[in-house]
């Protein structure tokens, strides 16, 4: 177990890269030295990179969760409306007219699963978070423009603070820089 | 897609350098002048509204739905092509839809805002609009769920979260290319905050295009219902020329018909204003061409249903509506939306028509003028003659009509300036993944 880290301790290295090719030799080199939770940074969505670091989320779970609960309380709300809170008996016809209760329940099933996939994402993510170490490395602006970044964090079971930067260095980066802890 | 010698780096600066510029345009200046005159003449339309009452439109007894109608359907259906584009093109890998799903979705986000002061208005106490929500109140009532119109707050206030949602999360990137590239402080810190600390970390970039397809899926079949909501509206009425089961599919087609002509009108002058002929290119026209000219034809098969429901079911008030529809009082316009939607659309089977940007633009300002007749014949005709000539009556709109409708384009046209100023018009990340060579594309 790792130590706490105080303000000013070393959050990790930051690799700059040109592009995608380059990055993926990158995370595959670290990986072979044993690196495991390393963080890639790219402009765009690239497949490629988040297979060769693994992630894989469960947002799609959710969603499913989200929308069988919008669709459950969509019907609901409709039945406990028209058959046990407010019954009106209309020539007798059936309370529970479940055709016409369809699109409620439908809208509802969108909409419950829509903001669990928006809210479920952000949540997951961490967001909002309006600051982050790798946001006080200078070149890291060019992370949402077009540049790739990969590093290397002190929370890597294999995190070494002298060999790490050096195997950074031998991929051939555009920029290196340490991150440190605000 | 992208025209040659574009590379990450180029994409990013000649999009967000149209909205990070310090000098603004004149023709920018003369046009959110020209919107923000035409909001005045909305709100004055809605204080005279709300003095005295909706009988300052020219609604009357068999006429009950007038303008309002006539408008929140058009509007509806415009915002149609937007979730269109963003969704429907995306899940079928249309690549060409990224340079312009991100104002089409604007466009249905504002073509909602407008559709929905319509039936606000109309109920004729605005401010008590809220009782049509499902809320615990004192008077232990509840909205009728039965009931289409009940339906159609569901369907659209969805549709107006979603497509919201949709947008923004697809503008979160974006934001943080904004917020790395302004230089002056309170732009880096609005866009700062709107990018809610977006730093593209693989992790994040997988839940984040996991959420978007989930977004995408779900929006489909929600615009497919909205517009089949809005026309059981009229369909699950008894009066004739309404009560048919052509509705739902030939709303849905009139509505993406609709907005994909408004998207043309709104991307050929702005692609020339901003220079954006490298990004939304002559095919994208020439694709979207082929998308109103298919749906146009849909529309086409459904009037021709009509007319032919009318004659083979052999119900008197059927056929007597489809005679008034085509010979009668509102002829006009019957046959001026035959030539707007059926007849002029035909042209798009040339190629050369497809590719001049001078006839597109006039031929989509016809389409949407079509599909305004349109839904005044499908309204105006049914109600003004139903079931007991005793009771028929003519309809005109007034000028508090007019001035609400020309009002809300005003409003949308003040929105959509707004918005190609202060953000980014094409989606900077998404165009990134369409230049070549930078990575081995995506392929989900």
């Amino acid at each position: 177990m790792k130590r706490r880290p105080k303000s000013g301790d070393s959050f990790g290295f930051l690799a700059e890269f040109a592009g995608t090719e380059e990055l993926l030799e990158a995370i595959h080199a670290c990986k072979a030295a044993g690196h495991t939770r390393m963080e890639a940074y790219t402009p765009m969505p690239v497949h490629e990179v988040w297979d060769a670091l693994g992630h894989k989320s469960h947002l799609p779970k959710l969603v499913l969760g989200g929308g069988i609960t919008g669709g459950i309380l969509g019907f609901g709300m409709q039945y406990f409306a028209s058959v046990i809170h407010y019954p009106i008996n209309v020539g007798g016809r059936p309370l529970n007219s479940w055709p016409s209760f369809i699109i409620i329940t439908f809208e509802m099933t969108i909409l419950f699963a829509a903001l669990t996939a928006v809210f479920g994402m952000l949540l997951l993510n961490g967001l909002p978070r309006p600051h982050h170490p790798v946001f006080d490395v200078e070149e890291f602006e060019e992370a949402s423009q077009s540049r790739f970044f990969l590093l290397v964090p002190w929370y890597d079971p294999s995190f070494d603070h002298d060999k790490v930067p050096a195997l950074l260095e031998s991929l051939s980066p555009l920029s290196l820089n340490e991150v440190h802890h605000p | 897609m992208i025209a040659p010698g574009h590379s990450l780096g180029s994409v990013t600066d000649k999009i967000s350098s149209i909205v990070l510029r310090r000098t603004t345009p004149r023709g920018w200046f003369i046009g959110l002048g020209i919107g923000l005159l035409l909001v005045g003449v909305l709100l004055t339309a809605i204080a005279e509204l709300l003095f005295k009452g909706v009988g300052i439109w020219g609604l009357n007894n068999p006429v009950g739905w007038g303008f309002a109608i006539i408008n929140f359907v058009w509007w509806i259906g415009i915002g149609h092509a937007g979730t269109l584009i963003s969704a429907i093109l995306l899940l079928f890998r249309q690549e060409w839809r990224t340079s312009i799903n991100r104002f089409a979705e604007a466009m249905t986000i504002f073509a909602v805002m407008c559709a929905g002061l319509f039936p606000l208005l109309h109920v004729g106490r605005p401010w008590l609009a809220y009782w049509l929500l499902p809320y615990p109140n004192t008077m232990a009532l509840w909205p009728q769920f039965r009931s289409p119109l009940l339906w159609d707050v569901f369907a659209v206030s969805t549709y107006a979260t979603v497509s919201l949602l949709f947008w923004y999360i697809g503008l979160i990137p974006d934001f943080a290319t904004l917020r790395d590239r302004a230089k002056a402080k309170p732009f880096k810190v609005i866009y700062g905050m709107l990018a809610l600390g977006w730093r593209g970390a693989a992790r994040h970039w997988e839940r984040y295009e996991t959420a978007y397809l989930l977004l995408a899926g779900l929006a489909t079949p929600l615009v497919v219902s909205v517009h089949t909501v809005v026309s059981f509206d009229f369909a699950v009425g008894i009066i004739p020329g309404w009560h048919a089961t052509i509705m739902p599919p030939y709303f849905v087609a009139g509505a993406i018909y609709s907005g994909f002509a408004m998207v043309m009108t709104l991307a050929i002058p702005m692609r020339k204003a901003f220079g954006l002929e490298d990004f939304i290119t002559l095919r994208h026209l020439e694709n979207m061409a082929k998308v109103i000219l298919a749906t146009g034809l849909i529309v086409a098969y459904g009037y021709t249903m009509e007319a032919f429901f009318a004659w083979y079911s052999a119900n008197p008030f059927e056929s007597s509506m489809m005679s008034g529809r085509m010979f009668g009082h509102y002829a006009w316009a019957y046959w001026l939306l035959i030539a707007c939607n059926i007849v002029t659309p035909q042209l798009l089977w040339i190629k050369k028509v497809r590719t001049s940007v001078g006839a597109l633009f006039v031929l989509a300002l016809v389409v949407n003028i079509g599909m305004w007749l349109e839904r005044f014949v499908i309204v105006v005709t049914s109600l003004s003659n139903d079931f007991l000539p005793s009771a028929w009556d003519t309809y005109a709109g007034t000028r508090w009509d007019w001035m609400l409708y020309i009002g809300t384009i005003g409003l949308f046209l003040t929105l959509l300036f707004l918005f190609i100023r202060f953000l980014p018009m094409i989606s900077i990340f998404e165009m990134r993944t369409m230049v070549p060579g930078t990575s081995k594309k995506e392929d989900a």
